[in-house]
């Protein structure tokens, strides 16, 4: 058995969350609850030493005064505390919203629209490999299917209703072969932790 | 200088190539070495497309490419004595980017043959020198498709706002909402909205907080209660202002309590944890988990599911789908996300936003098969598709 205090704490913080598995219980809230205020503890000074420090207060105090209009922008969220001017919240919310949409627009049209359209259409070339020809026939099929499923300008009925159907069974295979990977990898952390255990703690195991 | 010229003759007439301090010392102009095995003509040129500072390289394959180790690039700025090495490459490589370059300033390079640590050096490249370019042309495409659907959504925004009305299929998942609150109000619980794990600019969390604000006009009108926990200190203040704003258009501000909405953390189990917490303590009746969500979903799904609460779930994340499908009485997948706030509030940006998506999948789905077929009859237009 380990003799490091900080592998017991561990250890016991471990157990204390796993024991959610039989029922909320003192213990799980205060693993909980340390687990919360230390993250914000940690958050405040990561943020102080990676983001307001270096990218906005050295710049200033070295005199580069563009750097005023993050800072004010910045500032202007502390304005919902005083009621009077609160809604001078909305213009960096508006800021950074906007930036939000106009930067992920292009990168969209890009990465998830073009890329995507390119790597389903199926040419004379594809089937140089009869099995590949034909997977690529199963995925253009399932593309398409699946994107009428998400048509949301008419009723699914007739051959749109058919369309969409079939659209759905193709999700939900991805969604299975999605689960069971996911799991997997689950298991794996869980895996992991149980190491972590019965190794550097109960060192049962090398 | 006799000294020099005497150094270079001999670098000339001796069998064993010009070592890298030679090559160096005896800069600015660089003997040529007829040895054996130098890569031919090296081309240097400003790298398209892009924000400046890097000069791409290009030469033809040493005639001796099997047998050299490699090759190594020297540069030097015009105002520069000496060539300095800035990197090498394995050998079968003919291509090479110097990303340390200032725009504006004229380089030459020379690209050496590497055999057992001795250089077979090229002749200089002409001066090359980098700088930024304002538009991609390599990305014509985007622009276009940005261009399109931009027209298609003013269209359909227009046509919503002329009061036009524009059809939109039943989501199950959104039928549902009226009757998860009004079993909350039912049975005297709160609710529960999870507006997902991402920050602002996640465009599922901008649609979380459009649902979100009419879910909170709901719980105004039905007077029940209302849990939002938040990661971040940003979509706290948002999702804050939104549910205050919904509060005062159902005409019910004094209803409103400043506890509705609350931030946790952003360590992302910390916020789990604490979210498994608040279903188990305060047992909320429904909880809605709509926006971007990551590995916690599952956690947070099951342990709503084993409360007995009514769940309706909602996002764009494909991995995560499959454990709000298998958890949730209700889940709204990818794109309904995105048509749940345009079909709650009829508002007609939304309408028309979601009007003009569909046309675009009916645009992808023609390009889709117009571009296969056209293949087989011998036009090839994919690279109309390509991206740079």
């Amino acid at each position: 058995m380990s003799g490091d205090p900080w592998i017991w704490i561990g250890a016991v913080l471990t157990l204390m969350i796993f024991s959610f598995l039989y029922k909320d219980n003192p213990f799980y809230k205060f693993g909980e609850h340390l687990f919360v205020g230390v993250a914000n503890g940690y958050y405040i000074v990561y943020y102080w030493h990676n983001a307001l420090k270096p990218n906005l207060f050295e710049p200033l105090s070295a005199g580069q005064f563009l750097y005023v209009v993050p800072l004010l922008l910045g500032l202007l969220y502390f304005t919902r505390f005083i009621p009077r001017i609160s809604w001078l919240v909305r213009i960096p919310i508006g800021f950074t919203i906007g930036w939000g949409a106009g930067l992920s627009i292009p990168a969209y049209f890009q990465a998830d629209v073009l890329r995507q359209l390119e790597g389903t259409v199926v040419t004379p070339a594809t089937f140089s490999n009869t099995l590949h020809g034909i997977y690529a026939v199963i995925i253009l099929i399932g593309v398409a299917c699946t994107l009428i499923y998400f048509y949301f300008s008419r009723e699914h009925k007739g051959v749109l209703g058919s369309a969409s159907k079939l659209g759905i069974m193709f999700i939900m295979i991805g969604f299975g072969a999605s689960f069971g990977y996911t799991v997997m990898a689950r298991v794996s952390l869980l895996i992991g932790r149980i190491q972590f255990l019965l190794g550097p703690w109960l060192g049962l195991i090398d | 200088m006799r000294v020099l010229t005497l150094l270079m003759f001999l670098a000339h007439c001796l069998p064993v190539p010009l070592s890298p301090c030679l090559i160096v010392s005896l800069s600015p102009r660089l003997p040529v070495s007829p040895s054996p095995g130098a890569p031919a003509v090296v081309s240097a040129f400003d790298r398209p497309n892009d924000a400046g500072s890097v000069i791409q390289l290009r030469w033809s394959l040493s005639p001796d490419d099997a047998s050299i180790d490699g090759y190594a690039v020297l540069r030097r700025a015009r105002d520069d004595t000496a060539y300095t090495k800035i990197g090498s490459t394995m050998r079968g490589v003919t291509v090479f980017e110097d990303e340390g370059v200032q725009d504006g300033v004229p380089y030459e390079y020379i690209v050496a043959s590497l055999r057992d640590g001795a250089m077979f050096h090229s002749e200089p490249s002409a001066p090359a020198m980098s700088y930024p370019q304002f538009f991609h042309k390599g990305r014509i495409n985007v622009l276009l498709c940005i261009v399109a659907f931009t027209l298609l959504l003013a269209y359909f925004v227009v046509k919503a706002r002329t009061g036009k009305d524009l059809f939109i299929r039943k989501i199950a998942g959104l039928a549902a909402v009226e009757e998860a609150v009004g079993r909350a109000t039912e049975m005297g619980k709160p609710i529960l909205y999870v507006p997902g794990l991402g920050d602002i600019d996640w465009t599922a969390t901008i649609a979380s907080m459009n649902i979100l604000g009419e879910v909170a006009r709901k719980i105004a009108r039905y007077d029940s209660a209302l849990i939002v926990p938040n990661r971040w200190s940003v979509t706290y203040t948002v999702s804050k202002e939104v549910v205050k704003e919904a509060f005062v258009a159902e005409g019910s501000p004094d209803k409103f309590k400043e506890e509705y909405v609350r931030y946790v953390t952003e360590a992302q189990f910390g916020f789990a944890a604490a979210i498994n917490g608040i279903m188990t303590r305060e047992k909320p009746a429904t909880n809605f988990f709509i926006g971007r969500f990551w590995a916690e979903s599952l956690i947070m799904a099951e342990t709503g599911a084993q409360t007995g609460a009514f769940q309706i779930a909602g996002t764009d994340s494909v991995l995560q789908l499959p454990f709000f499908v298998s958890a949730c009485d209700y889940t709204l997948m990818g794109e309904e996300l995105y048509a749940a706030s345009a079909y709650l509030s009829r508002e007609p940006v939304l309408l028309g936003s979601l009007k003009a998506q569909d046309y675009g999948k009916l645009a992808v789905l023609l390009v889709l098969f117009g571009i296969s077929l056209t293949s087989f009859f011998g036009v090839n237009l994919l690279p109309v598709l390509r991206v740079q």
